[in-house]
């Protein structure tokens, strides 16, 4: 696929693209991480999106309106977003009600709250600009900073992506936890008849998405200074798009970390890509939808293969 | 209490005789009710150190509820429960397991995904360093488990494929061997030899005498009255979720156990029922022989 838009459009070749496509790719990738995990773990989250909104929104309003160091409002944000996956988490296995339901409920609070407490406080649909706010160029250089590796500038984000993913990969395979997040999501039933903490798992699970809203969330934060309340929304279905086209089952029980950081990367190519190669971007979504069917029955293939009976 | 149920294969725990033992699990008039549904009602139950107490009794008649009960699975909604002549109420399998009570469940066997040494110590994983970096000890896992499974006569030469490519019986000895090597004290098998062949079902058997003869208390449930003959010390028949006989080896015969678990009339009844299907089908069926192995 790189080969591809390698060869047809021009600009596509320069190392700075590539920069720039690995940057798109990272920003989605963060996410599709824990996105991931929670999905090998048998369950998806519908809030992811506008989590990292509302956590870019709180850390921004919290420092501003009180006007406190920047990095009170970014821990303050860290605890509403591990927060909101721990509701998630707890509804979740208290009511026994399908991820679905009780996520698509927490995307319509958040998506309004963040749209109605962002007019309350700024009046606006935008937050002010925390720019000159105390600790703002720290929390820039460890946010949104920008190193340079042979004259191109490549986000701090590329690396934070690729440390995560190793993270996660060492989680996922070298860790009891690791496993308790396959059985979870294989078969939640046995695994809990085998002794594993498996409303503990779920719950941590999707509290590691609300940590990577935060993540992200302050990466958006520190880039922009000001934070669109509306943004996020829609996103978190590229998130599960990513995970699956990166192998993962939506019905749990199997995938791997390396899977989401390819269909991050591949999502990230062919957004940048088809930009480079001038043509109509409208043709982005009906790429990946097609992406999306083939790594489905491809993913349907593997589940018959270990699983016939 | 508790103290050795961390060293797997429990190696001999009873340290008091077996006559004067006292029971490791009991059950008290327990009972267990799904919502409306009975499932189980007034039970008693005694699990002896080295000893095999055998349940027995048709489909449906509460026998999975009743061990279901024993390895925290459910909660019972009756009766007493005691380990160790405590009175307890478990609410996670894991509690069952840290009292050294392992399972084998008739329909929670194995996670099919998963590789076979992962689910051979799911929920018991084996791991090594200090905490930022505990990792499993792989090689150390893939090696008991391998060694395990050959003692049951089972030889993978791939412990990584997924459990859901084994045969149904051979997920049900991994399952089998998991819980020998997990069960410190009392081990339970719901109907393990229901889904082997002569051959796996013999090696089932023997498990269940070794782990007797190693002072664990085994709960065996079974349709098969002549494998629970073969190992049993106790028998106890389950109707309609309530106990029809429980009696000592020396207080039954095959003869009878097999009658209990049928129901006298009803088998009977049965006799002329199948006297007369055949009747009407030997006319029809060229091969006789293989309706007699019905
Ligand atoms: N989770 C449940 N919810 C409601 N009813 C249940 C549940 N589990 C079992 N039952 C009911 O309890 C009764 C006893 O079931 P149980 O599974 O204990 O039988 P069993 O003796 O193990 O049968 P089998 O030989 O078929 O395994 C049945 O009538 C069954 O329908
Ligand atoms: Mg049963």
């Amino acid at each position: 696929m790189y080969v591809f838009f390698f060869a047809v459009a021009s600009p596509f070749r320069e190392a700075g693209s590539l920069a720039n496509v690995l940057y798109e790719s990272s920003v989605m990738g963060i996410m599709a991480l824990p996105v991931a995990l929670l999905m090998i773990g048998g369950e998806f989250d519908l809030s992811a999106g506008v989590a990292v909104t509302t956590s870019a929104l709180t850390a921004s309003m919290w420092s501003f309106q009180l006007s406190m160091n920047i990095w009170v409002g970014i821990v303050v944000a860290l605890l509403v977003s591990l927060a909101i996956g721990a509701f998630n988490g707890y509804l979740l296995v208290r009511t026994g009600l399908p991820s679905f339901l009780i996520t698509l409920g927490t995307f319509l609070i958040l998506q309004g709250g963040n749209l109605a407490i962002t007019k309350i406080f700024t009046g606006n649909v935008a937050t002010d600009s925390i720019s000159d706010m105390d600790g703002f160029e720290q929390a820039k250089e460890v946010f949104a900073s920008e190193i340079s590796i042979g004259g191109v500038d490549v986000k701090i984000t590329v690396f934070y992506w690729l440390v995560f993913a190793a993270a996660a990969t060492w989680l996922l395979l070298r860790t009891k936890f690791g496993n308790w997040i396959f059985a979870t999501g294989g078969s939640k039933e046995s695994a809990r008849a085998v002794g594993v903490p498996v409303t503990f798992t779920k719950i941590a699970l999707f509290m590691g998405v609300g940590a990577g809203a935060w993540f992200v969330g302050m990466h958006i934060l520190f880039s922009f200074n000001t934070v669109q309340s509306g943004e996020g929304v829609g996103n978190e279905f590229l998130y599960i798009i990513a995970a699956v086209i990166g192998g993962c089952l939506l019905t749990g029980g199997y995938g791997s970390a390396i899977g989401p950081v390819i269909g991050a990367f591949i999502f990230g190519m062919v957004s940048q890509g088809i930009v480079y190669a001038n043509w109509n971007p409208d043709w982005f979504k009906a790429f990946l939808g097609v992406m999306l069917l083939l790594a489905a029955l491809v993913n349907l293939w593997v589940r018959r293969q270990a699983t016939r009976r | 209490m508790t103290d050795n149920t961390t060293s797997p294969n429990g190696a001999a725990v009873n340290d008091k005789p077996a006559d004067a033992a006292e029971p490791v699990v009991e059950l008290r008039g327990a009972g267990k009710a799904y919502g409306n549904v009975r499932a189980l009602h007034t039970v008693d139950l005694a699990v002896y150190p080295s000893q095999v107490t055998c349940v027995l009794g048709d489909n449906g008649a509460g026998k999975s509820t009743l061990i279901k009960i024993i390895s925290g699975l459910h909660q019972h909604t009756e009766g007493e429960f005691l380990i160790d002549g405590r009175a307890v109420q478990l609410s996670t399998p894991r509690e069952a397991l840290d009292k050294g009570i392992a399972t084998v469940y008739q329909d929670l066997a194995t996670v099919p995904l998963m590789p076979v040494w992962r689910n051979f110590f799911l929920g018991s994983e084996m791991t090594k360093g200090p905490w930022p970096v505990r990792r499993l000890d792989i090689a150390a896992m893939k090696q008991t488990a391998d060694t395990e499974l050959r003692a049951m006569g089972i030889v993978l030469d791939d412990l990584d494929q997924p459990i859901g490519t084994l045969s149904g019986g051979q997920r049900q000895s991994v399952a089998i061997a998991r819980a020998v090597y997990f069960g410190a004290r009392v081990l339970i098998l719901d109907e393990p030899t229901a889904a082997l062949g002569v051959k796996q079902s013999g090696v089932v058997l023997k498990y269940i005498a070794a782990a007797r003869d190693r002072g664990l208390g085994v709960i065996f449930i079974t349709h098969n009255p002549h494998h629970a003959y073969m190992v049993g010390d106790h028998f106890s028949v389950l109707r309609l979720g309530t106990m029809e006989l429980s009696a000592a080896r020396a207080d039954v015969t095959l003869e009878e156990l097999t009658n209990h678990m049928a129901g006298g009339a009803e088998l009977a009844a049965l006799k002329h029922e199948l006297a007369q299907v055949r009747g009407v089908d030997v006319d029809k069926l060229p091969e006789e022989k293989d309706l007699a192995a019905l």
